[in-house]
């Protein structure tokens, strides 16, 4: 016999029990039920956060969101190309250097993370969840157009609660290579070139100047990868590994990561020689 | 910033039927979807399609019973179409607070502070196909001409007994003032 149990203790007493039948837990767990997330008991319209939200002196709380990225996706006659930075900001501090920004959802679908990190996370791995279940009941592949249907739809049911996200999902199906830009508005749209984040200007003047439907498939990647490179050249909010990845019929590979640094310093080397 | 330069703001609810929505994004699609599925639904249960008039009196409706709820759409809206049973085309302006009336012609937005005056001095009801496509194209002159915000592209779809047909896209002539 235990020691607890000579006590006069048992094992698995729970301070609940003794409240009885009359106190009711209510069913809210986003581990049972993924779309099951708490929301507060007002009017959307006074539900965005960072208003309502009041600290114990009535000072407003300011929530500071990873709001600093650069992502970019294109469409070719190559498949998608898709390149990302990897730091993650927190107002003026760098959070991370090495985050992963493109979310693999499965061999054949990616997705990119802008705005918060933890709601682009959540949601893609939610995301991930239904396309997997779509696999298994329907014997077929997802289609992109479905897949990012499904993730408009579910951040559109939380609109004005405060989600932040701006997310490209790409990936190849029956119809070829698929490119759509989702975010936390509601807005979902297909397009052949997208760039989201704080660090998207910068970007697409590279991606728009250069871009072609005929590339190769290495001068593709390389476009990618220039574009992202000089976004976290002026874009503070910018930087760390530049990733880049490509989407063909066989599913996605991962074709580099390369630090921003040794980027900087191959391509200022590239340009010395041009200019000799 | 442009993130899409060839969206469809349209979206055809039967086969002379078109709805044109602005406001909210999100809320746009989301309703304009939702109408459409409903507008097709009466078909496939009813065997013939909603009237004009009747869509847009199906549309307000929603509309109307939204706005008073914990979410309402904040859409603004056009319909227009042609009556096959009567033959009489209609356009139908609604706004997010799912006040509707018909009317001859209409513009939301800012864009429509430029160009109702455009089509108040121009708009004639007996004007042929090419006349009303080259008032649009005054209209878009003067949205290229007076307003801060480039729009360089407007998308037109003409909507007869016949059904719906496209037209070339108006792109603005002309210089800025």
């Amino acid at each position: 016999m235990a020691l607890e149990a000579i006590n006069g203790v048992s094992r698995y007493h729970s301070k609940l029990d003794d409240l009885g039948e009359e106190m009711v837990i209510p069913e809210i767990g986003n581990l049972k039920n993924q779309y099951q997330l708490c929301t507060p008991d007002l009017p959307k319209s006074e539900c965005q956060i960072g208003e309502f939200l009041i600290d114990e002196t009535g000072r407003k709380i300011k929530l500071n969101y990873a709001h600093g990225t650069t992502t970019l996706g294109f469409k070719f006659n190559g498949g998608v190309v898709m390149a990302v930075d990897s730091r993650a900001t927190s107002g003026q501090y760098i959070g991370s250097g090495n985050v992963k920004k493109i979310i693999e959802i499965n061999p054949y679908l990616l997705g990119t993370m802008a705005g918060g990190a933890a709601d682009c996370t959540y949601w893609e791995r939610v995301l991930a969840k239904q396309c997997r279940i779509y696999e298994l009941r329907n014997r077929e592949r997802i289609s992109v157009a479905a897949a990012s249907k499904l993730l408009a739809n579910m951040v559109y049911q939380y609109k004005g609660y405060g989600l932040s996200m701006g997310v490209m999902i790409a990936g190849w199906d029956k119809k070829g290579p698929g490119l759509y830009y989702v975010d936390n508005n509601g807005n979902r749209m297909p397009g052949n070139v997208f760039s989201v984040g704080s660090g998207s200007i910068y970007a697409y003047g590279v991606l728009d100047s250069g871009y072609r439907s005929d590339m190769s498939d290495t001068e593709a990647q390389e476009l990618g990868r220039r574009a992202i490179y000089h976004a976290t050249h002026r874009d503070a909010y910018s930087g760390g590994v530049v990733r880049v990845y490509h989407i063909k019929e066989d599913g996605w590979t991962k074709i580099t990561e390369e630090d921003s640094k040794d980027l900087h310093y191959k391509y200022a080397e590239e340009k010395t020689k041009r200019s000799q | 910033m442009v993130q899409k330069s060839d969206d469809d703001k349209m979206l055809a609810l039967s086969k002379n039927l078109v709805m044109a929505v602005s406001g909210e994004a999100g809320d746009t699609t989301q309703f304009a979807e939702y109408i459409a599925k409903n507008i097709q639904l009466y078909k496939m249960r009813n065997g013939y399609e909603l009237p004009p008039a009747a869509a847009v009196h199906f549309t307000r409706h929603t509309l109307a019973t939204h706005l008073r709820s914990r979410e309402p759409y904040f859409v603004n809206l056009l319909m227009g179409g042609v009556d096959p049973d009567t033959n009489k085309t209609e356009l139908f302006y609604m706004d997010y607070l799912a006040a509707s009336i018909p009317v001859k012609y209409y513009a939301f937005g800012y864009g429509g502070m430029f160009t109702l005056s455009v089509m108040d001095k121009e708009y004639t009801p007996d004007m042929n196909e090419k006349e009303a496509y080259e008032l649009l194209k005054k209209c878009v002159a003067e949205i290229k001409r007076r307003f801060i915000i480039n729009l360089p592209k407007f998308r037109v779809r003409i909507i007869s007994k016949e059904g719906i047909k496209d037209m070339p896209h108006i792109v603005g002539e002309g210089e800025a003032a």
